[in-house]
């Protein structure tokens, strides 16, 4: 194990019938660093968040977390480690309101027990206050404190990233993955983001980021791991990914094709 | 209770006159009351027996489980209490909580497999273990064969049908805003999301399919300590798909949903009849043109007509 290293992909691979979605990943996100994933459309970027949050297994490698083997664990398990996820395709409880979204994620925090409830003990008032609290906290960070009560299938498409993200900070996570999390963000919404998962990685926060953006990325990103089909093309600081002629070929010259997956 | 002819007779002055109305007018109101239960306690208690029963299937569908199986958990929990208090002589209690437990026992070992499966599917392979368990009734000899079972003690009281239904109702809104309550509403809303959240999905939806079998089979031990006889038919198809009914249209967004749905479903046929409509399709079809609207204009359910207004 790399000292620093809080995610290892070991050649991982990972294939759906014929199509090779992963051949042999292999590259490390140092912790407390904002890690980007990017690469064409099909080129396999939510395919490995899948395997980190345990939603897909992996066919074939390793994946270590802080040193730790969890590719077979199940997904409850790796967000119980700290990993927490947004979906490129959005995932929220459409039928709660913003606030409920986050005190459900609340989930791995504990402190909502039956018993205190049952028989109204103040206990249970107090751990209520401050689950309150804490969600309204990651409301008001992700920028949507004045949407608390709104039902979250009422929300703009800006609003409803901001809430997942919201929703994914409630579980204190220490490795976050965000699928393409400014896509269809005005651009107020996305320097709003960007100081965000700035002060996140300041308090010691991980980011996997996948991202389309590139400028967004390039100026974000501590490290970047470029894919295509299924396999690593390279792992470098922006400025070498920006210069690497296959990555230029492969993803800078093909920018305006992309389309929401 | 006295009359109000047998009030002292030196009840002279304004205010002991006063008094007597008073008295007679509460003595009336007892009568009236005793009367309307001779006549419709039947009613009460059936409507509280489907409003428990209705919860039963409403804490699946509150994890976002289609399950159509609530209807054989009460049979299990009726015939279990009802052999315990015949044969064995249990005291009733001890015997419709065992009927509870082991409605529990059997959704606990056919949880495992069946969960696996989702929505209508889940549905189907619910409603072939109810038909698996009304076969099983009608051709086991101690369950008495399609006939039933036939004189059943008569325990049941309707203070204990409605103990049993407050306290199941405190219970599942306690329940709501506790942990297990969260996890089966995130369930509900995306069961991948709440996966990555850290709910073991698995585990929850287990708990909830058994704590809704626990409560049918307790509401089937007091059905069957309230009616005599039970049969196998009572608890097949039929019965499965109106809890459903009582839960689509009271709501699954609140506790009160299914609890105002089974008592108005109940209660309208014999409204009905005491307003000299006699026809029985006429009456079931009222009910069947409520579930229609609430499908077509409240899909929250008749609770959310409450809801709205606060
Ligand atoms: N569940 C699945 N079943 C079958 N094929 C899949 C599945 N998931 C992904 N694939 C295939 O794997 C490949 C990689 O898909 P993936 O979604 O990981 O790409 P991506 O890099 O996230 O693309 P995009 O930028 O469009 O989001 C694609 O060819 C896709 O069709
Ligand atoms: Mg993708």
């Amino acid at each position: 194990m790399i000292s620093g290293m809080l995610l290892e992909f070991e050649k991982i691979s990972r294939s759906f019938g014929g199509v090779r979605a992963l051949s042999g990943v292999s590259f490390g996100v140092q912790a407390a660093t904002i890690h980007g994933l990017i690469g064409p459309n099909g080129s396999g970027k939510t395919t490995l968040m899948n395997v980190v949050s345990g939603l897909s297994g992996a066919d074939a490698g390793r994946l270590l977390f802080d040193g730790r083997p969890i590719h077979r664990l199940r997904p409850h398990r790796i967000a119980a480690l700290g990993v927490a996820r947004t979906f490129q395709n959005i995932r929220l409880f459409s039928g709660m309101s913003c606030l409920e979204n986050v005190i459900a994620g609340q989930h791995l925090m504990g402190a909502r027990p039956l018993f205190q409830r049952l028989f109204r003990l103040r206990s249970a008032n107090l751990a209520e206050m401050k689950s309150l609290a804490d969600a309204r906290a990651c409301l008001s960070k992700a920028g949507i404190a004045g949407r608390e009560s709104a039902p979250a299938g009422s929300l703009s498409y800006g609003e409803r990233r901001r809430l997942e993200i919201a929703r994914a900070m409630a579980l204190k996570p220490r490795l976050l993955l965000l699928d393409e999390p400014i896509a269809g963000m005005r651009l107020r919404e996305i320097e709003e983001m960007e100081s965000l998962f700035r002060s996140l990685v300041a308090s010691g926060v991980t980011i996997l980021l996948i991202e389309h953006n590139m400028p967004f990325v390039m100026r974000l990103c501590h490290s970047i791991t470029v894919l295509h089909f299924g396999e690593t093309v390279m792992t470098g600081t922006p400025g070498e990914v920006a210069e690497h002629p296959e990555v230029i070929e492969a993803y800078l010259g093909g920018k305006g094709e992309r389309n929401e997956g | 209770m006295k009359l109000p002819a047998d009030l002292p007779a030196g009840a002279a002055s304004r205010a002991d006159r006063g008094l007597a109305i008073r008295l007679r007018r509460r003595a009336a109101e007892v009568v009236a009351l005793s009367e309307f239960f001779a006549v419709y306690g039947s009613l009460i208690n059936f409507a509280g027996l489907n409003a428990l029963l209705a919860l039963s299937l409403y804490v699946p569908l509150s994890a976002g489980q289609l399950s159509l199986g609530n209807a054989a958990f009460a049979g299990i929990g009726a015939y279990v209490s009802a052999l315990l208090t015949m044969r064995l002589n249990v005291p009733f209690p001890m015997s419709v909580a065992a009927g509870g437990c082991l409605a529990a026992a059997v959704a606990m070992a056919i949880g495992a497999p069946v969960l696996r499966i989702k929505g209508i599917f889940l549905a189907m392979a619910t409603l072939a273990f109810g038909e698996v368990v009304r076969i099983c009734a009608v051709n086991l000899s101690i369950t008495g064969g399609a006939e039933g079972l036939i004189g059943i003690p008569n325990k049941t009281t309707a203070v204990m049908i409605y103990g049993a239904l407050a306290a199941t109702a405190y219970f599942l809104t306690a329940l709501r805003w506790s942990q297990t309550g969260w996890s089966f509403a995130s369930i509900r809303e995306d069961e991948t999301a709440a996966m990555v959240m850290g709910i073991n999905t698995t585990r929850y939806k287990n708990v909830a399919f058994i704590l809704g079998a626990f409560i049918a089979g307790i509401a089937g031990g007091l059905y069957a300590h309230l009616n005599f006889i039970i049969t196998p038919a009572e608890f097949g198809f039929s019965a499965e798909v109106q809890l459903l009914i009582y839960n689509i249209v009271g709501g699954t967004r609140s506790v009160f949903g299914p609890i105002v749905g089974a008592l108005i479903l109940t209660a309208i046929p014999e409204a009905l009849r005491a307003a000299g409509v006699t026809a029985g399709p006429l009456r079931l079809g009222v009910n069947g043109l409520i579930l229609l609207l609430v499908i077509l204009y409240l899909p929250n359910g008749l609770s959310s007509l409450f809801a709205k207004k606060r």
